[in-house]
């Protein structure tokens, strides 16, 4: 057949394998609500859990869609369908993608891949990052049964156990938020060193740069101010839902504040970046 | 009874979970000799061999370290399925870590196990969902979502979401928190390599820490 990144039978074949993805979801949700009315869960509970995680969703889910746009440009929509919609990350498949359209000379900007390139880029994106897939499947019931036999030895543990494994990964992400705020003092020949370096980053990664990269020394405080903006929102509505016992700001506390910071960092980054 | 009961839910889930988890596993490693197939073509060895030197010891590494990591936060159906639909740390766990908060249910019990994967079910379909309507708007939505003004809110996604997250917990763990996250700020801010790239390395490194201070703090009685 004859190759296009759009051709029509990649449409199906993606569309199919991505059906078979959402029939999983809705496998296990349907499971979980029958289970959910056995233990007499309350409905309103299950209800409140359904609509809080999709507005959730919605913001996270527009940016893995931009990660879409990004890619489709050299590799057509599909795989990058395909791709963003299983195992992986934005960064992940843009990096995989990137690294081996620089290995075949090309770049995340070319409009002119051959079939066999696009197949060799396929088979890294794919074979990459397999393992999880791979091994999920074979060892999640022995990793469970293990926190199952600690939470039957010392429960009062277990449910501590857990919290402080939530706020180690909320810690890395702290450091992720303040990595760059040293930045802030640096001069401007520091910036533009780092500027150089970035854009070097990128060509390695097979990234186009249409415009140079230039930073400023106030930019790097847009991620903490929106922290900050999103962190202040979300103790406001704890506030406020405790004030006025409206039990619903605090199930949508979450959502909101995500859109708030995210919406803060538009006058931030006109101000500061 | 209730208690085989309750035996009985989470071995089917593991049955299931393995099963629909090696179909799309094969699924998904098929795709790329389907595209070889249809196309009638072999890929190029050297580029391929290049690009796979290039990211698969690092991702093969990182995926040991997030299936030790998330699998117990995640409760076995969600991460059956997590770990085929990704965006594990940048949206299904804090997802189903609110939704198990509201629902005031403890993740290690039957009721934390359902809430958890009811939240990262319809948060993986709402995902699939949004990105098969944009696909099909992709002509004009191209332009608004790269256009910079957008681009800006987008980068910011997860400053934006775990300042929300982090305040509910820190609050919550205040004693087990403040040496994570403390260490974390510090390694962070003081080693350059550590840039926005190595957040995913660095969650396994703040959980043991989590995790032994927390030990510490337990045996003491202080918690």
């Amino acid at each position: 057949m004859d190759f296009n990144v759009n051709s029509p039978i990649l449409f199906i074949i993606v569309g199919l394998i991505i059906a078979v993805v959402l029939g999983q979801s809705v496998y296990f949700l349907v499971k979980a609500l029958k289970r959910a009315k056995e233990l007499g869960i309350d409905k309103k509970v299950v209800k409140k859990t359904i609509t809080t995680s999709a507005t959730f969703t919605i913001a996270p889910a527009i940016s893995i869609l931009v990660g879409v746009v990004t890619l489709s440009v050299a590799l057509g929509i599909p795989l990058p369908w395909l791709r963003l919609s299983v195992v992986g990350s934005l960064s992940y498949e843009t990096i995989s993608a990137g690294q081996t359209l620089v290995a075949l000379g090309k770049t995340l900007g070319s409009l002119d891949i051959t079939a066999e390139e696009f197949v060799t880029v396929t088979i890294v994106m794919t074979v990459g990052i397999a393992l999880g897939l791979i091994a999920v499947p074979l060892v999640t019931k022995k990793i469970q049964s293990g926190m199952i036999k600690l939470e039957n030895k010392d429960k009062k543990w277990m449910e501590i156990l857990n919290n402080a494994m939530f706020m180690g990964m909320i810690s890395a992400f702290l450091g992720y938020v303040f990595c760059d705020i040293t930045k802030v003092f640096y001069s401007q020949e520091q910036l533009n060193e780092l500027a150089i370096k970035a854009m070097e980053k990128l060509a390695e990664k097979g990234v186009e740069i249409k415009e140079p990269i230039v930073y400023t020394n106030t930019q790097f405080l847009i991620p903490v101010l929106v922290f900050f903006v999103s962190a202040i929102v979300m103790v406001i509505l704890g506030l406020l839902s405790k004030k006025t016992k409206q039990r619903w700001i605090t199930d949508y506390a979450l959502p909101i504040s995500l859109i708030l910071g995210m919406a803060s960092a538009v006058p931030f980054t006109m101000w500061l970046g | 009874m209730i208690k085989r009961k309750e035996l009985t839910y989470m071995e089917s889930v593991h049955r299931d979970g393995k099963i629909w988890g090696l179909v799309l596993c094969g699924a998904i490693l098929l795709f790329p000799i389907i595209a070889c197939i249809i196309f009638n073509v072999l890929p190029k060895w050297s580029a391929l061999a290049e690009g796979l030197i290039a990211v698969m010891p690092m991702y093969w590494a990182v995926a040991v370290i997030e299936i030790i990591t998330y699998v117990p936060m995640l409760g076995a159906g969600g991460t059956y399925l997590s770990f085929v639909t990704g965006n594990i740390s940048n949206l299904k766990l804090p997802c189903a870590l609110n939704a198990m908060e509201i629902a005031n249910v403890k993740p290690s019990s039957e009721e934390g196990e359902i809430i958890s994967t009811i939240s990262i079910a319809v948060s993986s379909i709402v995902t699939t969902l949004i990105i098969i309507i944009g696909l099909f708007a992709i002509a004009p939505l191209g332009d608004v979502l790269t256009s910079p003004l957008v681009k800006s809110a987008f980068d910011q996604v997860l400053p934006a979401l775990f300042g929300g997250l982090g305040v509910v917990f820190l609050a919550k763990n205040l004693k087990i928190a403040i040496v994570p996250c403390l260490l974390m700020l510090v390694l962070f801010i003081a080693i350059p390599a550590l840039d926005t790239s190595m957040v995913g390395i660095m969650v396994p490194v703040g959980v043991v820490v989590s995790i032994v201070v927390a030990r510490i703090l337990y045996k003491k009685g202080m918690l």
